[in-house]
């Protein structure tokens, strides 16, 4: 008769993290930035179909990284929380600091669950306010804790040297050209420090606009509207660059 | 209802199932009481008394369509309200306007525009125009119980089709049948004069605002002979609700606009009460 292997339950926890840690490495990097008008989102994403930026409700947006199938569902139950709230209560009442907590929450359980496969995704919710002091963003990695972000985060494969980088540079009231110039240039830092290029075509960005008339304010910036801001001369593009409003939500080019 | 009633605060399965893209769907399963058709009325003698909303008119013109309402809910023979409103946005690119019940109506159209809503978030792209008149079609029918008390709920449905790029109008009936309708359309109680109307004034070369000019016309006559339907109130400033589809989006026209074509109908029927005069032959 074989006696079951012991394993303590610290050694336990150190594996699970260890292993949704990998799996969210594998995965690549975004970023999330505040600016003058708003709160963007870029990352590098060769799909145009399968998102990893999206709309949860009128105010708030949700970005993810690491294993699609898993973040996916997160996202339909954040979308089906949120509607519900909605539904219930009033549009006003549907907050990002709400939609966090049922996120750490869920994460949380399944970490420490250990029936369960731990998830290997880390989340970002962000609410854009009427100024940029109302503005919310919150990261959720994978063990369900709620980290308060200010200013700019990274999340994903090398998401710490990323974030270093960016909070060296990153600054109040930058325009949407400078902010998304400097995630970019984030972004395009490899890990052993040397720099490749990411062309526009190959980067996902979206925003949510606190200047956008419409009730919901998340949009994608797609085409030529991307390119554009990405030739713009950073130094004298500030107040030309707001995203038009004509296009509906979902325009892809 | 709140969405974590256990003591775990983690999302319950039904949030987290992957599949159905529906709202609706995802509420009968997770929260089936939330649904307006789902509620058993108690057995009552004769109608129940609740405010409704009456006449409610669309035409399509060549850009686009225009979807309109007048402003009166009746009970009885009293006035309800003067300045309901029965034409809502139900997404960028559509409009519904409902008569009938007043408080089913509005709940279903809150409900309906959360439909076409989490689909376009969920699947990232919008439902076609046929998709949406179905979706509108199924909460009507889940209301037949209701409407067989006479709690009915008719709506008019009208968008812009993107991809034949032309403006469409849908009319239901009580059990839900759907029926598209080419150039102009009415419901409620108001629109048999209203259909009449429009049949003498409708043109296919109609511009947009020709067309805003149109329903307005069609409502006052229909305002002139049913007294369920309000007619432009000048001392009070209440003016039909009137909305344009078009390639660009859902728009609605501000007090200003609605105020300035129902003066000068107004105007011209102090000296023709019963409007302009079509050729006989």
């Amino acid at each position: 008769m074989s006696t079951p292997f012991y394993v303590s339950p610290q050694q336990a926890m150190a594996d699970r993290a260890e292993y949704a840690r990998k799996g969210i490495a594998r995965g690549r990097s975004l970023v999330v930035l505040q600016y003058a008008d708003g709160i963007v989102f870029v990352g590098e994403n060769p799909s145009r179909a399968l998102h990893k930026f999206s709309e949860i409700y009128d105010r708030i947006a949700f970005a993810a990284a690491g294993k699609y199938n898993e973040y996916e569902n997160l996202r339909i139950g954040g979308v089906r929380y949120a509607d519900l709230r909605g539904y219930t209560y009033d549009r006003d009442d549907v907050t990002a600091r709400g939609l966090a907590n049922v996120y750490a929450q869920t994460l949380g359980t399944i970490f420490s669950s250990a029936g369960e496969k731990p998830y290997e995704v880390e989340l970002v919710v962000a609410e854009v306010g009427d100024s940029p002091a109302g503005d919310q963003i919150y990261r959720l990695p994978h063990d369900g804790s709620i980290v308060d972000e200010h200013g700019s985060v990274a999340v994903g494969g090398n998401a710490e040297q990323i974030s270093s980088f960016l909070d060296q540079r990153h600054r109040d009231g930058m325009s949407l050209a400078e902010a998304l110039k400097l995630a970019v240039q984030a972004l395009s830092r490899d890990t052993n420090g040397s720099e490749r290029e990411i062309p526009a075509e190959r980067l996902e960005v979206a925003v949510l606009d606190r200047t956008r008339p419409q009730q919901r304010k998340f949009k994608r910036i797609v085409g030529r509207q991307l390119s554009r801001l990405l030739e713009a001369d950073t130094p004298s593009s500030t107040p030309t660059d707001a995203p038009s409003d004509e296009e509906p939500d979902e325009s892809q080019e | 209802m709140e969405a974590n009633p256990r003591s775990t605060g983690r999302l319950p399965a039904a949030f987290l199932t992957p599949g159905s893209s529906s709202f609706m769907d995802f509420l009968s399963d997770h929260s089936p009481d939330l649904l307006p058709g789902r509620r058993t009325l108690p057995p009552v003698q004769g109608a129940i008394e609740a405010p409704h909303g009456t006449t409610i008119v669309a035409t399509t013109f060549p850009g686009g369509v225009v979807l309109a309402g007048d402003r009166r809910a009746t009970m009885g023979n009293m006035i309800a309200q003067r300045d309901i409103e029965k034409v809502f946005p139900a997404d960028e690119y559509s409009a519904v306007g409902i008569a009938g019940t007043a408080g089913l109506a509005v709940e279903m159209v809150k409900l309906f525009q959360l439909e076409l809503e989490h689909f376009e978030k969920v699947e990232g792209t919008q439902l076609s125009l046929e998709g949406k008149a179905n979706r509108l079609s199924t909460m009507i029918r889940s209301n037949l119980g209701m409407a067989m008390q006479g709690l009915a709920v008719v709506p008019l449905f009208a968008g812009w089709d993107v991809d034949r790029e032309k403006g469409r109008i849908f009319s239901y009936d009580v059990t839900g049948g759907r029926s598209e309708e080419h150039g102009f359309a009415a419901t409620g109680s108001g629109s048999i004069f209203a259909r009449g109307a429009m049949k003498k004034l409708y043109r296919e070369d109609l511009t947009e605002q020709q067309a805003v000019t149109l329903v307005v016309q069609a409502l006052y006559d229909a305002a002139d002979d049913d007294s369920a339907t309000g007619g432009p109130d000048v001392a009070r400033r209440i003016y039909p609700i009137v909305t344009v589809i078009t390639e660009d989006g859902f728009r609605r026209l501000t007090e200003a606009e609605c105020s300035d074509v129902a003066r000068s109908i107004l105007e011209r029927r102090l000296e023709q009460p019963d409007g302009p005069r079509a050729a006989l032959l």
